[in-house]
């Protein structure tokens, strides 16, 4: 490719709508938000730029700490379940035979094609008191009763009390896996399509077992995708708030949530954006750990 | 149509008085029909008629785009940064005193709007907006529990049912709203406050209590506890009036009480937002909603208690006797109307952000 240096006008035409828009449609209104993470509340709510740390300072007040903390915990269970999941799934993908590859990349990504607020209330459908689940669970529960009162054992089985799936942070966290497991495949798919098989074979013919090969081999091979991959769940995870909003308790509020509730009913604009800056910074941080890491120059995946 | 026809047909409608009350009545169509035929509505969600839109294009030609929002901050936060071209926004009592405030609201010229006359007269002149000079009452409530008479025992007409429950077979089977001042002013009532308390000790008070409630609270709900008790998800949960008497009308076996404590009674409010693009059209919609025949069908629809005394009077007694649309005149002389605290709503935001990190 040519370097941008020895063409600088045909460059330009090509980075230009793209920096235009990107200027326009979120450096500005950052900007703005910036602006306000220093201003203040007026009594009805209206946003008065007063160029004070206030907000920030209370954004580290313990109680935001704490919420801050729990959604990284939340953030982080979710991201080692995506990876678990995803990693078997993206490895198979990656090796299944060609004419199958793009119809299975086709499974992972199907979900997007649906909204995600209709996504998110259809586990309420599968996950409530009288939901599909608790129902199957019920069916099962019943035959192997049956079963039993045939065997001669008609109170070994008891009742059926149906599970309380919903509204508890096991349900956020099924839902943030749901959600995010595509962000973590397919970036491990890009990496493992690459991966070169003869270094597989080279360690089991030399000796290695399967899972030898593939925490010495494989993993350290696939590690950009592996990095991408949990770097884009962890980072889509901490900001949710819809999906704790629908699926989660009265325990369940995460950062996302904080913001929202600043931006809406406490319409505390100013202290959304210090929440909502904090957010970023820390996303920031992570991403720069990542750059870092990732300096030996390997491409990253995505 | 320019400025001068609008002129002539004030000044017509104006001396059309002695012409007799029917040509009146359409003067006002014509002398908007300056203003392009199209209104935009911001309502609450399930808060109209089946039949009102489609019979209002009908009748007057006005195409209607309606949108909803669920509660009255979605709806501030919206317009906050300048109207994005509503017409007609339908916020409650303490809205309507912060709008004002801040001078988000259009005068309401009430000579267009002669269906005023069938309001009832205690809605006349609110402390939030004296003489209805912005606002025009559109349906009121109450704030209580919705449940299930075979599960709950006795009648739940206390906040301690849910604030300090002793029915072990209601843990987990509760819900609450995920509204600040309404779970925290519940609090407050039990406590014998005000909803509306500037104490950072009462509402401290009240903070404690809702978070040693919340082991049986099963969620926080986005104004939806109906669907909750309807799939038996709780057996209790906190809303608002209406919303639990559409669901009685399906369901014998649910009921609505307002605690004895008193709750939260509220107006929503039928407004024009500062640069609305089509006024004319607006004042037709209000008008045209408090139309008697008109306002009885919304008012059988969402079974909210309507203002409108006309209306009232023409409706059968399972409306008008019902305790879940119109609470007892004891309980309702104990409910408030949450205001507007001004800068103490910090209070309730950091009270409200504890409760739900505990």
């Amino acid at each position: 490719m040519e370097d941008w240096r020895k063409n600088k006008f045909a460059f330009g035409i090509f980075i230009g709508p793209a920096t235009f828009w990107l200027v326009l449609f979120f450096m500005l209104p950052l900007a703005v938000v910036w602006v306000y993470s220093f201003g203040g509340r007026g009594p009805q709510g209206q946003t008065i730029i007063t160029f004070s740390l206030a907000n920030y300072q209370r954004a580290l007040e313990w109680i935001h700490l704490g919420i801050i903390w729990k959604s990284a915990w939340i953030a982080g269970i979710a991201t080692l379940l995506c990876l678990l999941m995803g990693f078997p799934l993206a490895k198979g993908i990656a090796f299944a035979p060609a004419k199958w590859k793009n119809p299975l990349l086709l499974i992972v990504i199907l979900p997007f094609w649906t909204n995600l607020l209709i996504r998110t209330y259809s586990w309420i459908a599968v996950l409530r008191t009288r939901g599909h689940l608790n129902f199957a669970l019920e069916w099962l529960h019943d035959k192997t009763d049956m079963a039993m009162t045939f065997l001669g054992l008609p109170e070994l089985m008891g009742t059926f009390h149906p599970l309380a799936l919903l509204y508890n942070q096991s349900a956020v966290i099924i839902g943030l896996v749901y959600v995010h497991l595509p962000f973590m495949v397919l970036p491990l798919y890009a990496s493992m399509e690459k991966l070169d098989r003869s270094y597989l074979e080279a360690s089991l013919d030399l000796g290695a077992g399967h899972w030898r090969t593939l925490f010495n081999v494989t993993v350290p091979l696939v590690k950009p995708g592996i990095l991408s991959g949990v770097l884009l769940t962890y980072i889509l995870s901490i900001g949710s708030f819809l999906t704790p909003d629908l699926l989660g308790g009265t325990e369940s509020m995460m950062i996302g949530n904080l913001i929202a509730q600043q931006f809406g009913s406490s319409r505390d604009w100013a202290f959304g954006s210090a929440l909502s800056f904090l957010l970023m910074y820390a996303t920031f941080i992570i991403l720069w750990i990542k750059t870092v890491n990732a300096k030996d120059g390997e491409a990253t995946g995505i | 149509m320019s400025d001068n026809f609008f002129k002539f047909m004030t000044r017509r409608r104006f001396l059309g008085a002695s012409a007799g009350v029917a040509a009146l009545q359409f003067i006002p169509y014509e002398a908007w029909s300056a203003e392009e035929k199209q209104l935009n509505v911001y309502n609450w969600d399930t808060y109209i008629g089946e039949t009102t839109l489609p019979n209002f294009t009908k009748q007057t030609g006005i195409k209607v785009q309606y949108d909803l929002f669920g509660d009255n901050e979605e709806m501030f936060a919206k317009l906050k940064a300048g109207n994005p071209g509503y017409d007609i926004i339908v916020p409650t009592d303490y809205m309507v005193e912060d709008m004002l405030t801040l001078d988000m609201l259009e005068t309401l010229d009430h000579s267009k709007l002669p269906n005023m006359s069938h309001l009832d007269k205690a809605f006349l002149n609110p402390a939030y907006d004296p003489g209805l000079k912005h606002s025009l009452p559109y349906m009121w409530g109450t704030m209580g529990y919705g449940y299930r008479k075979s599960k709950v025992k006795g009648t739940p007409d206390s906040w301690s049912h849910i604030l300090e429950n002793k029915d072990p077979s209601l843990s987990k089977r509760m819900s609450l709203l995920s509204d600040q001042r309404a779970v925290l002013g519940g609090a407050l009532k039990y406590l014998g406050y005000s909803m509306n308390s500037h104490s950072a000790t009462e509402i401290g008070k009240a903070r404690d209590l809702v978070i040693s409630a919340k082991k049986d609270i099963l969620t926080f709900a986005e104004d939806n506890g109906q669907d909750l008790l309807v799939s038996g998800e709780v057996d209790l949960c906190l809303e608002w009036s209406g919303d639990i008497a559409a669901v009685m009308a399906d369901d014998s076996d649910l009921n609505y009480v307002v605690p004895k404590e008193g709750s939260n009674v509220w107006v929503d409010n039928l407004c024009i937002p500062k640069g609305a693009p089509h006024p004319g059209n607006a004042h037709t919609f209000i008008n045209f909603l408090h139309d008697v025949e008109v306002h009885m069908e919304i008012a059988n629809t969402i079974y909210f208690a309507t203002p409108n005394a006309s209306a009232k009077a023409k409706m059968s007694a399972d409306y008008t006797e019902n305790p879940a649309v119109f609470a007892p005149a004891d309980v309702l002389s104990r409910c408030e109307a949450i205001l507007s605290v001004g800068d103490d709503a910090r209070l309730y935001d950091e009270a409200w952000t504890a409760v739900q990190a505990a």
